[in-house]
């Protein structure tokens, strides 16, 4: 076993100037840590309102879900079709999915607008008609929209992994409509909200758009209306299935306006959006003075205080890591497995500005085993992020998932809130952080 | 049956039950999948997870290395880890897709085990049984693995009780709330001194010693597969059965004595046939429901009692058929919406069922604990 007197971590950590990737460990089995962080499949999909989701698949794989659902409070709103040995032998996947959803859908008090039949990887396998079992369930239920959604792990090192694939599949009941409102855009791709104080929503707010989120949507008509905008932002890199997927089959075009905590890509950013939309930019100099204001605020209050940051929190931790120690916050760790190539530029500052920052894995399998805690730090330290802050065993941290829905000036701002939070409050790490999709309201 | 759920939930798989089985035993369990087993199993299934590290990984299997059917990446990925890590032994379980695949596991165990020189077990799980066949399986593998034949029974002194195994103890049936201890505790202040915990609270150690016990108590189904292994290996009889309320408890520890004496099996589980007109019913893991339902007859002379144990996919129309004229039904809460809305629910949580929502809420059910809960429940 380790010896934990003297923990070698080795592998699992690594100083970001000997990192010779964006992906810089080594792979095999892998750990999952109690902290839950991003949401899951059932999380996503129960965005749909007046929507029902159906799974199908082995009693393992069920069982996930259904507690899932079942924490949500949302069991009305999820039904599950067994995949048994039987099955697989027998080769009647097909007959399976159509009875069993037919028998659900006659079960339930009341006919949902739209049903989102989850398949599995064993279906992929054996080459299941997806298309004939569509067919039929349309044909017994003309009056339910259903769509075709996948929870298929096996997929997620590929191009199409199933959070993406699920993201996407919420805006499938968008359909091409004959004319566009061209004061109209959709932000597409998020779980969480964006804030209404974002640099880029205040933009298209006082340029007189209307803003369609699925995160506001109180109805499924309303959610179809989401089909009549002219223009899909998404600015979380597994948004950009969604927007893709909505261009190709209805004809909506998408500007993408990445998360950054770097001023010239929010620059850039606005710039592209204003020229798209020729509508006035918005005068950032309020916005930017306001973001560094927050900053050094927080800087001052976390003083020597390690900071660690990880991918749960925001898609580009090394992007937030850099922002934070080019403003004297004293960021050590930076949490994830590997970068997204956007990433890249932020990377390559990093190795010649700050080249003792410490990158660690979370699912390397060492990593269930070594010591949680700093205990070289005196100071407590502050976590931005659900993962660093149980690989840090500190009650202070910044309990933000997918970047908060915050953007630009604004959203630096806000993080530096967050931030300033973290320091002055404790929260209850062990309950929080073991909940999948905490503060889910859906 | 429809294999179709509308509302309820689903017992866990046998591949979490493995995991559970072995969590303390200083192993290394490997959950041969893509992901979702592990998060599952880390998220509903383990509440020792946050506190108490154990090596339980995922192969993380991609579908590429599905489509080629390369099995030496899982070899390898284990090896390395192993090396690394040093386990006590490794144990490689399946999933729905290494099934389709046909996936050898006894073999690449034996590959495992060859390279890495760490002793490994193959476990052909498959997340279509319920957890306690794979918890079974797991433990039943340790013992006929590990248990040595030169561990020999301890005579017991003249006028105490025989000394035992409680096989079967996972935090699916019995949580982290307490239990346990109680389970231990009564046998041991009833003169049974307990040898080891299979597989909670026990060291290594205590658990290679089982062949000193007289009688080894099968607490839960989970407690099948060693407890047959046990008996070919030592020869030890078996009695099946919780002691739950103060007759229960009498009855176990005469069916100890009796099968110490006897060198026979004895079992609780001899239960009533069902009948058209039952009225109280208790759903849950075989073992611990069948005998909560003999409680009830035999503390409270209560009749119509019967235990039903859904553990595979919950068929629900036979389950609401059943509970249709239902004037009690004792159930995990997410069986409440299959009882009639005019009979008597009795919330008892199973870790198993519900995973950690009502964990909080779950009772000290072992010996007399048993009637103080109940008496209260039901106002008895």
């Amino acid at each position: 076993m380790i010896d934990l007197h003297k923990p070698d971590y080795s592998g699992a950590t690594v100083k970001i100037k000997e990192a010779a990737s964006l992906a810089p460990y080594e792979y095999g089995v892998e750990y999952g840590s109690p902290a839950r962080g991003l949401w899951n499949i059932v999380h996503t999909a129960m965005l749909l309102p007046e929507s029902h989701q159906i799974y199908v698949c082995a009693q393992g794989c069920l069982r996930g879900v259904v507690l899932t659902a079942a924490e949500m409070g949302a069991s009305s709103r999820f039904s599950t079709i067994a995949v048994c040995e039987n099955n697989v032998l027998d080769g009647d996947m097909e007959a399976l999915i159509i009875e069993g959803v037919t028998d659900i859908l006659n079960k339930l008090p009341k006919q949902p607008a739209a049903v989102l039949i989850f398949t599995s990887c064993i279906h992929h396998f054996m080459g299941c008609d997806l298309n004939y079992v569509y067919e039929k369930l349309l044909a017994r239920f003309p009056d339910i929209y259903f769509t075709d959604c996948y929870m298929n792990p096996i997929m997620r090192k590929t191009k199409t992994p199933p959070d993406p694939m699920t993201r996407s599949r919420l805006y499938s009941f968008l359909e091409r409509r004959p004319a566009l409102d061209a004061k109209a855009v959709n932000i597409i791709g998020n779980n969480y909200p964006t804030e209404a104080s974002s640099d880029f929503v205040r933009m298209l707010k006082s340029a007189g758009f209307t803003v369609r989120e699925i995160t506001a949507c109180k109805s499924f008509d309303e959610y179809r209306k989401m089909a009549e905008s002219s223009l899909n932002i998404a600015y979380m890199p597994a948004a950009l299935t969604a927007v893709k997927d909505l261009k190709e089959r209805i004809g909506q075009d998408y500007i993408y306006l990445p998360l950054s905590y770097e001023a010239r890509e929010i620059e850039e950013n606005l710039d592209k959006l204003a020229a798209r939309l020729k509508i006035p930019k918005i005068d950032t100099a309020l916005l930017r003075a306001e973001a560094e204001r927050a900053l050094s605020y927080a800087a001052r209050l976390v003083g020597e205080r390690p900071v660690v940051i990880d991918y749960t929190a925001t898609p580009r931790p090394l992007g937030l890591a850099e922002l934070l120690l080019d403003h004297g916050i004293h960021v050590t760790c930076v949490y994830a497995d590997q970068f997204i190539p956007e990433e890249r530029p932020a990377f390559d500052r990093l190795r010649e500005k700050y080249p003792e920052l410490e990158l660690a894995a979370t699912v390397h399998p060492k990593m269930g085993l070594l010591p949680r805690a700093n205990a070289s730090s005196l100071d407590e330290t502050i976590a931005i992020g659900q993962k660093a802050a149980y690989f840090t065993d500190t009650p202070h941290f910044v309990n933000v998932l997918e970047g908060g829905g915050f953007w630009g000036y604004d959203g630096i701002a806000r993080m530096a809130e967050e931030i300033c939070e973290a320091v002055i409050n404790e929260k209850d790490t062990k309950k929080i952080i073991q909940v999948k999709g905490w503060g889910c309201c859906c | 049956m429809k294999q179709t759920s509308s509302i309820l939930s689903t017992y866990t798989a046998d591949v979490s039950g493995v995991a559970s089985a072995l969590y303390e035993m200083g192993g290394m369990t490997i959950m041969h999948d893509a992901s979702g087993c592990n998060s599952t199993y880390n998220t509903h299934d383990e509440p020792r997870w946050y506190d108490m590290p154990s090596m339980v990984y995922v192969s993380a299997l991609a579908e590429v290395d599905a489509l080629m059917g390369d099995d030496e990446k899982l070899i390898c990925d284990v090896c390395r880890a192993a090396l690394e890590l040093k386990p006590r032994f490794v144990a490689v379980a399946g999933t729905p897709i290494p099934m389709m695949m046909g996936t050898d596991l006894p073999a690449i165990a034996r590959l495992i085990e060859a390279r890495c020189g760490m002793p490994t077990l193959g476990l052909a799980t498959n997340s279509m049984h319920s957890y306690n066949s794979g918890a079974s399986m797991a433990l039943e593998a340790i013992a006929r693995r590990f248990c040595g034949k030169d561990v020999t029974r301890v005579p017991r002194a003249s006028g105490a009780r025989p000394s035992v195994n409680l096989l079967g103890v996972t935090p699916l049936d019995f949580s982290v709330t307490g239990n346990v201890p109680a389970l231990r505790a009564l046998f041991e202040e009833n003169g049974c001194s307990v040898v080891g915990c299979w597989a909670m609270g026990s060291s290594w150690d205590e658990l290679m010693h089982a062949g000193e016990a007289c009688v080894n108590v099968v607490v839960s189904s989970c407690g099948e597969g060693p407890a047959a292994a046990l008996r070919e290996i030592y020869g030890t009889p078996c009695v099946t059965g919780l002691p739950v309320g103060e007759s229960v408890t009498l009855e176990m520890l005469a069916l100890i004595e009796k099968a110490a004496a006897c060198g026979e099996d004895q079992s609780l589980l001899n239960a009533p046939r069902a009948a058209e007109d039952d009225k109280i019913f208790v759903i849950g893991e075989p073992v611990q429901c069948a005998s909560i339902a003999r409680a009830l007859r035999e503390d409270y002379r209560l009749r119509g009692v019967r235990a039903i144990s859904p553990l595979g996919f919950p068929d629900e129309d036979a389950i609401f058929s059943t509970l249709k004229k239902a004037d009690i039904v004792i159930a995990d809460p997410l069986f409440r919406a299959a009882a009639p809305a005019d009979c008597r629910f009795v919330s008892l949580p199973h870790e198993g069922f519900s995973g950690r929502i009502y964990r909080s809420d779950i009772p000290i059910f072992i010996g007399g604990a048993f009637n103080e809960w109940i008496e209260r429940e039901l106002s008895l």
